[in-house]
């Protein structure tokens, strides 16, 4: 318990002294007054927000915006993962759908968005649809670059085993694919959460990014910052929570 | 090109039959950019036998495997597995590469069991058959534990039974003791000499050293690019072990290949 302890306080305890020194200083910058409380507010007053909040932004706005991360998650992952498939097995399909995909990474969301509230309206299908335009392009990428590399020793070997291609690709291509594909849900989770609150920011009436719109509007900079907290707070929470699926799932990876 | 020395006269009552498993007919190969790495090379391989391939590096030898085993098509020639020619190869032997390929998320009784698995033979008979093996090969307290546990040796060793596996009469392995240090090696060497009598299996063997290939062969082909193919008998008596290399007629085999190997005339 003890070594644990160490092992973890080594790993971040130079991080959390630096986060502690930061927001102490912070704190003491606003409260000396050099910097107006509407343009930055002191943590002490976000958490005053946060607490007085509570209720809305945990009850309500979080809920809502989660949901969004979610649906956009799994649908980006779904079709992800199927691109990546598909354009790993033909080469036609590959050579179609790249420039497509380069295409759709590179248009900006702010100028798309509205194309998507006149097709999805209000509703929780226009955050979907940002979510899911900044969240499926890592899976893809992550997905066709780790069946595309190495693996061709092994491929050969399985070969003259006897192996069709389909078994190949089960029992060889799919594990060593594994690490880059998990890469790209840690990646592609963090971009739902932003993506979500772009969504909300372009047109919503409820969730987190609707919410710090709406704040930021009434100069409400604290509750602004609770807002911002609490989606930073989602996304560190998903990515530990794939990280922790990775850990579990490359458990006998490691070569010394 | 026969060439027969005196003291390896020509191979007498050994107990091998005389059946052609693998007989290569005037191969050619080319790579891609068109330099040929074969010229009408033949060489034959009875069941039962222990035949070395020695060559330097890029004389072809790890192609020639890769003839063999269905992976490339020939150029030109023909490749007989039991006397006929047999256009699907892939499968049809048994093919260790050089690096171990173990999967590392898998464990050993699921790494050897790979090529069960994707044959969909009967699996628990196999693997009630891969557990004595493993037994046999001092690996049965590793049964479930994951390549990167294993030492050089073993996991060389559990490669070579992922091959057996396959359930093939031919085995061509490439280099198998390659990356090992002296010591493994000598080890493995007696290992698998002790093991020859009661695997019943035929080996085509590719190897740099010359020792390994005295110890373990009934005939040696020396591949010389294109100059061709050169063969050399080696009668030892079997059963053999590792010791023989230290015995003075062992000592001027060597040197005598060395030889070959410098004058290429």
């Amino acid at each position: 318990m003890k070594t644990r302890l160490n092992k973890w306080t080594g790993e971040y305890g130079l991080f959390l002294i630096v986060v502690i020194l930061l927001v102490s200083l912070w704190e003491w910058v606003v409260r000396q007054g050099f910097i107006p409380a509407f343009i930055l507010p002191a943590p002490s007053a976000i958490w005053r927000s946060l607490v007085e909040n509570r209720q809305l932004l945990l009850e309500e706005h979080l809920p809502a915006t989660l949901k969004e991360v979610l649906i956009g998650f799994v649908i980006s992952v779904m079709a992800g993962l199927l691109i990546g498939i598909g354009m790993h097995f033909s080469r036609p399909l590959e050579k179609v759908l790249y420039p497509f995909l380069v295409i759709s990474q590179t248009i900006p969301l702010i100028a798309i968005s509205p194309i998507f509230i006149m097709w999805f309206g209000y509703s929780i299908w226009s955050k979907i649809a940002v979510t899911f335009l900044t969240a499926f392009f890592p899976i893809v990428v992550s997905t066709y670059d780790g069946l595309m590399s190495g693996g061709n020793e092994y491929r050969e070997l399985l070969q003259t085993m006897g192996a069709n291609r389909w078994a190949i690709f089960k029992t060889v291509q799919v594990p060593l694919a594994l690490p880059s594909i998990l890469s790209g849900l840690k990646m592609s989770v963090v971009y739902c959460v932003v993506g979500a609150t772009i969504g909300e920011w372009l047109g919503a009436s409820v969730g987190l990014g609707y919410f710090s719109r709406r704040m930021s509007g009434n100069l409400q900079a604290d509750a602004v910052f609770a807002a911002i907290f609490l989606l930073s707070l989602l996304g560190i929470v998903l990515f530990l929570l794939i990280s922790l699926v990775e850990k579990k799932l490359l458990k006998h990876r490691f070569r010394i | 090109m026969n060439i027969c020395f005196g003291i390896w006269s020509t191979r007498g009552a050994s107990g091998l039959s005389n059946a052609s498993i693998l007989s290569i007919k005037e191969l050619a190969y080319s790579f891609n950019d068109g330099k040929p790495i074969f010229e009408y090379m033949s060489l034959n391989v009875n069941k039962g036998e222990f035949v070395s391939i020695i060559g330097a590096s890029g004389s072809g030898k790890s192609t020639l495997f890769k003839l063999v085993t269905g992976l490339l098509e020939p150029g030109q020639g023909e490749i007989l597995m039991n006397g006929q020619s047999q256009p699907k190869r892939l499968g049809t032997v048994g093919y260790m590469p050089q690096k171990d390929l173990l999967l590392p998320w898998r464990t050993v009784i699921d790494n050897v069991l790979l090529p069960v698995e994707l044959t969909k033979q009967n699996k628990p008979k196999k693997r009630t058959e891969a557990q004595e093996w493993l037994t046999r090969f001092g690996l049965a307290e590793y049964e479930q534990a994951f390549p990167h546990e294993l030492s050089g040796g073993m996991r060389q060793r559990v490669a070579f039974l992922r091959t057996l596996m396959m359930g093939k009469d031919l085995l061509l392995l490439d280099e198998p003791f390659g990356a090992l240090d002296s010591l493994t090696k000598r080890n493995m060497h007696g290992w698998l000499l002790g093991l020859w009598g009661e695997l019943a299996k035929t080996v085509l063997f590719i190897t740099h050293d010359l020792e390994e290939a005295i110890l373990l062969s009934d005939r040696i082909y020396l591949l010389k690019g294109k100059k061709g193919i050169q063969e050399v008998k080696i009668n030892l008596p079997r059963p053999r072990n590792s010791e023989l290399i230290y015995q003075p007629e062992f000592m001027s085999m060597r040197k005598e290949l060395e030889w070959l190997i410098h004058h290429e005339n």
